[in-house]
């Protein structure tokens, strides 16, 4: 054999990695660095120019924008962390069964769509929102408070909108903390305080920091919360992207815009990368390698970090020193913790947060009036007619079906088979491969909806089915191969072995031993590809060019114009759609489990 | 106080998991300087109990007693216990050093006496030099040492192990439960000790206690429950055994007469509550079965037909068929190549009578 056949043979059975680099490289790498190179060309020419960052960076609005944007994601990030701590550390540390009853209710506003949830906080924030009227009824304000159009409103939509992928995040590296590293503190003499601050936070901060940059990377490319629910000083970079582009057709500076957004969230992934390392991402505990402490400056900050987690826990036991002298443990009976009852209460309190919200857009869609308002004018099925009788909304609803079908059908034709190589194979690159797979998610939304545009309208995809369908398989490709990349991890492939010895081929043993083992997992990635698809926005703002409008598309037109009960009667009807989705994925999990 | 003798009192402990008893009427004591084992196969209940006594599952009734002091539902933190978890549980963000500070630094004691108190637990498990790495950069067998280390640092009344060999691989484990055994008598710990592996109960326990099934099936001496299993299922945990059916023909002082299937009378110590016409299993250890030659004679002989002889190294373990085609074994020295025994050959094995135990249950 030939020296270059024997260094190309495990290429060889990597081959089904050959549609999905290829499906990434024309539909996504292609359009994207054509946008970014755009902005370094004079309008219309080949010509080289920095005119666009000129402007980008000696006009101050831009500037200010950007720091917007960037305080705005900063605090977003900070409230759906210390929101979602306590709730994330309630799942991973209750019984299962508990954890599973709770987290469908963190899983429901995670999957409904940002519109609807957006909708939902109009309707209770708004001037004769649900929350004025109350605090008026129950005279604690005179005139309504301002809840709605600024900061406020944005930081509560944002942080109810991302707090979700945190608490998930968050879950996935504090369920694979050793529950007896709390219980041997305790056995040590460590009081709760002692035990959870300097044993078990500890430990979950590369949860921490890892749902941070998620959060943070999402908030950066943010556009619907702010739009709707913030003021003029809460315009947020995405927007100017918009306006630059739909508005002004400014291909080249949106290109730069782009590019700055894009650096942005590149530079956060720089100094993420070297302060924990990208594997903290793929819920991995600890990743500081060998033997002691790195270097001087991280020893320094250990002993100063471990220095303050004592003295919170010290505070955290005097406290809880103080509370049994009031209301003493007595060793011969059973007394509740009550840690845990708090905790229970906080964690409560989050999650009605995060599920209540959005049913508050019910009760509005069976409103008489032509307006939104609490309460609702009962009861009138007009906006249910009006949803169905409009040949436009239904039209967006069947796109949307067969949209969100055919871009999770075609993710899961060309992303499960290549989760099966970057599992199985030993190729070289396969980090790389995987980080190119993957980039579509850490990507802000925007450049690639921008830069599909500026390739559609040449190739003529603009207002196509199959424009939107290749888009959405662009962004659901990744949720594909990760979940698939999971469920395999897990899979016995000695059980692969046993059926070949048997006499099975490798595709019988697929048929008959792999896929049935793993199915639930596939369809969890279909859901994942599909819901992700059906709730795309910014892709659908571009490519359906106004003709084929998908119905997220078609709920942003209208809002725009006016928030109206039409909106919150579709809401609803997404809303129990999704509830029907999530409960069915839980029922098939569970009953994959039991088997 | 009437327990304050014992290091630690167990009394009447139950714990059930909806419908399933995960333990019950357990009661024991634990006196100072003693190494008490908890034996059993998995879903016997001991984990469930040494958790109990660590104040880490509640009990759904009973009480526990350390060192003089009422504890069943007292917290963790108040108990003065060391425990050695199965998996080790050493602090994976800390050093070896700063894991076994942590029980010293939670007693609030002065760094210089912390210094010098890990620097003597680390020589004790004669390990010095691995103060400062992290937990995973040390090999099974450290980590298990560094896990002793913390639990001894702070001299609790009791140090709790659960399983702390399961995850070595044989030679290590030898070597590890001479060295705890050691360490045990040098330091005179009272220790609490989980296993499933009957023998490292035996090489490393004063007493053991046997679980089954959710309650304590007997406990005593090593040599105790060796010798005088006083139930089916503690002859057969422990050691190999030889079981026969029998009804008991006479009873006379210490002397008790029993009768096999076909016929076979065997004299046997008496056992308590046993009566004439009873139903009883005989039990007999291999290694007190010899095979007799046509002179020779003993106190119990039962004929049969040899199965098998096999030679396994130090002894040699031959297989026969008795009474009713019940399969019996019998271990002796190996003292030199076998020679003149075939399969299908008609033996007589014999036995002492002192080496008889009547099981009733």
């Amino acid at each position: 054999m030939s020296a270059l056949a024997q260094r190309l043979r495990p290429w060889r059975a990597a081959w089904p990695l050959i549609p999905v680099l290829l499906f990434l490289g024309v539909v996504f790498l292609y359009p994207v660095g054509q946008l970014l190179m755009l902005s370094g060309l004079e309008k219309g020419t080949s010509v080289l120019t920095l005119a666009h960052y000129e402007r980008l960076f000696t006009s101050n609005l831009y500037f200010r924008v950007l720091v917007i944007t960037l305080e705005t994601s900063a605090w977003c990030t900070f409230f759906a962390i210390v929101g979602g701590y306590p709730v994330a550390y309630l799942l991973a540390t209750t019984s299962e069964r508990r954890r599973n009853n709770l987290m469908i209710w963190v899983l429901l506003p995670f999957w409904t769509s940002f519109l609807v949830r957006t909708f939902a906080w109009i309707v209770l924030l708004g001037r004769n929102g649900a929350i004025n009227k109350w605090l008026q009824a129950l005279g604690l304000t005179d005139a309504p408070l301002a809840l709605i159009y600024n900061f406020t409103g944005v930081m509560i939509g944002m942080s109810h909108a991302l707090m979700p992928l945190a608490i998930l995040t968050m879950v996935s590296v504090m369920e694979n903390i050793d529950a007896n590293l709390p219980r041997a503190a305790a056995t040590l003499g460590a009081r709760g305080g002692q035990a959870f601050w300097r044993i078990y936070f500890p430990l979950s901060l590369p949860g921490v920091a890892a749902a941070g940059l998620l959060v943070f990377i999402t908030a950066l490319g943010f556009f619907i919360t702010p739009a709707l629910l913030g003021g003029r000083l809460q315009t947020m970079i995405t927007q100017i992207i918009i306006t630059q582009v739909q508005e002004l057709l400014n291909w080249a500076f949106a290109g730069a815009v782009s590019m700055l957004l894009l650096v942005t969230a590149l530079i956060v992934f720089y100094f993420y990368d070297r302060a924990l390392g990208m594997s903290t991402l793929a819920g991995e505990t600890t990743t500081s390698q060998g033997g002691g402490r790195r270097n001087p400056i991280a020893a320094i900050a250990a002993w100063i970090g471990d220095i303050l987690l004592g003295l919170i826990g010290r505070i955290c036991d005097a406290v809880s020193i103080v509370y049994e002298r009031l209301v003493p443990r007595p060793a011969d009976r059973l007394t509740r913790q009550w840690s845990r009852t708090v905790l229970g209460v906080v964690a409560f309190l989050i999650i009605g947060f995060l599920a209540a919200p959005t049913f508050f857009i019910v009760p509005v869609s069976f409103t008489t009036d032509a307006f939104i308002e609490w309460p609702p004018k009962f009861y009138s099925m007009r906006w249910y007619d009006a949803y169905f009788d409009s040949p436009i909304w239904m039209a967006a609803t069947v796109r949307s079906l067969v949209v969100a079908t055919a871009s999770a059908g075609l993710a899961m034709l060309i992303g499960a088979p290549a989760a099966f190589v970057l599992v199985r194979q030993r190729i070289m690159g396969k980090t790389a491969m995987l980080a190119f797979i993957l980039s579509p998610l850490i990507i802000p939304r925007i450049i690639i909806a921008v830069a599909l545009f500026y390739f559609y309208a040449r190739v003529g995809l603009i207002g196509t089915s199959i424009g939107l369908i290749l888009g959405h398989a662009v962004l659901a490709i990744p949720y594909v191969v990760v979940t698939v990349m999971a469920v395999l991890k897990n899979y016995d492939e000695r059980l692969d072995q046993a059926a070949g010895s048997l006499g099975a081929t490798p595709l019988r043993t697929l048929w008959h031993i792999t896929i049935p083992l793993i199915r639930s997992g596939l369809v969890a990635a279909f859901l994942f590809a599909f819901i992700t698809s059906f709730d795309e926005l910014t892709i659908a703002l571009f490519v359906s060019g106004g003709l084929a409008t998908t119905l997220p598309k078609q709920m942003w037109d209208d809002a725009l114009l006016k928030v109206n009960p039409t909106l919150a009667a579709v809401s609803t009807i997404l809303l129990v759609f999704i509830t029907i989705v999530i409960l069915l994925a839980e029922y098939l999990r569970r009953r994959s489990v039991v088997r | 106080m009437t327990n304050a003798k014992h290091k630690l009192t167990v009394r009447d402990l139950r714990k059930t998991y909806g419908p399933v008893v995960a333990l019950t009427e357990a009661a024991f004591d634990l006196e100072e300087g003693e190494f008490l084992t908890l034996l059993g196969p998995s879903g016997s209940g001991k984990t469930t109990m040494l958790m109990i006594i660590a104040g880490l599952i509640q009990p759904d009734r009973g009480e526990v007693w350390i060192d003089g002091k009422l504890a069943t539902f007292a917290p963790s933190y108040k108990r003065d216990i060391g425990m050695v978890f199965q998996n080790y549980a050493l602090f994976p963000h800390m050093t070896v050093y700063e894991n076994i500070a942590f029980p010293l630094r939670m007693r609030n004691m002065a760094t210089d006496k912390i210094r010098q108190e890990v620097g003597r637990v680390l020589d004790i498990v004669r390990l010095p030099q691995v103060a400062d790495r992290l937990p995973r950069a040390l090999s099974g067998g450290q980590q298990q040492r560094i896990a002793l280390a913390r639990c001894m640092v702070y001299r609790p009344s009791i140090i709790l192990m659960d399983e702390p060999l399961g995850a070595l691989d044989k030679k290590l484990r030898d070597q590890m439960q001479l060295e705890i055994k050691q360490l045990h008598t040098e330091l005179g710990i009272t220790a609490l000790y989980v296993t499933h592996d009957q023998e490292e109960a035996m090489i490393m326990s004063d007493r053991i206690c046997l679980m089954n099934e959710a309650r304590i099936e007997q406990l005593g001496t090593p040599a105790d429950l060796y010798f005088k299993p006083r139930t089916v299922f503690a002859a057969g945990f422990l050691g190999e055994s030889n079981l026969l059916e029998a009804t008991v023909e006479a009873v006379v002082g210490d002397r008790t007469t029993v009768k096999t299937p076909d016929g076979a009378l065997v004299r046997a110590p008496t056992a308590d509550g046993i009566a004439v016409g009873q139903a009883v299993k005989l039990m007999v250890r291999p290694e007190r079965l010899a095979l007799l030659g046509p002179a020779d004679s003993a106190d119990n002989v039962v004929e049969g037909t040899l199965d098998q002889v096999i030679m396994v190294g130090g002894v040699t373990k031959y297989y026969a068929r008795v009474a009713g085609d019940r399969a019996v074994s019998a271990t002796r020295l190996t003292l030199g190549p076998i020679s003149g025994l075939e399969r299908g050959q008609r033996v007589r094995l014999g036995w002492s009578a002192d080496s008889t135990v009547l099981l009733t249950a």
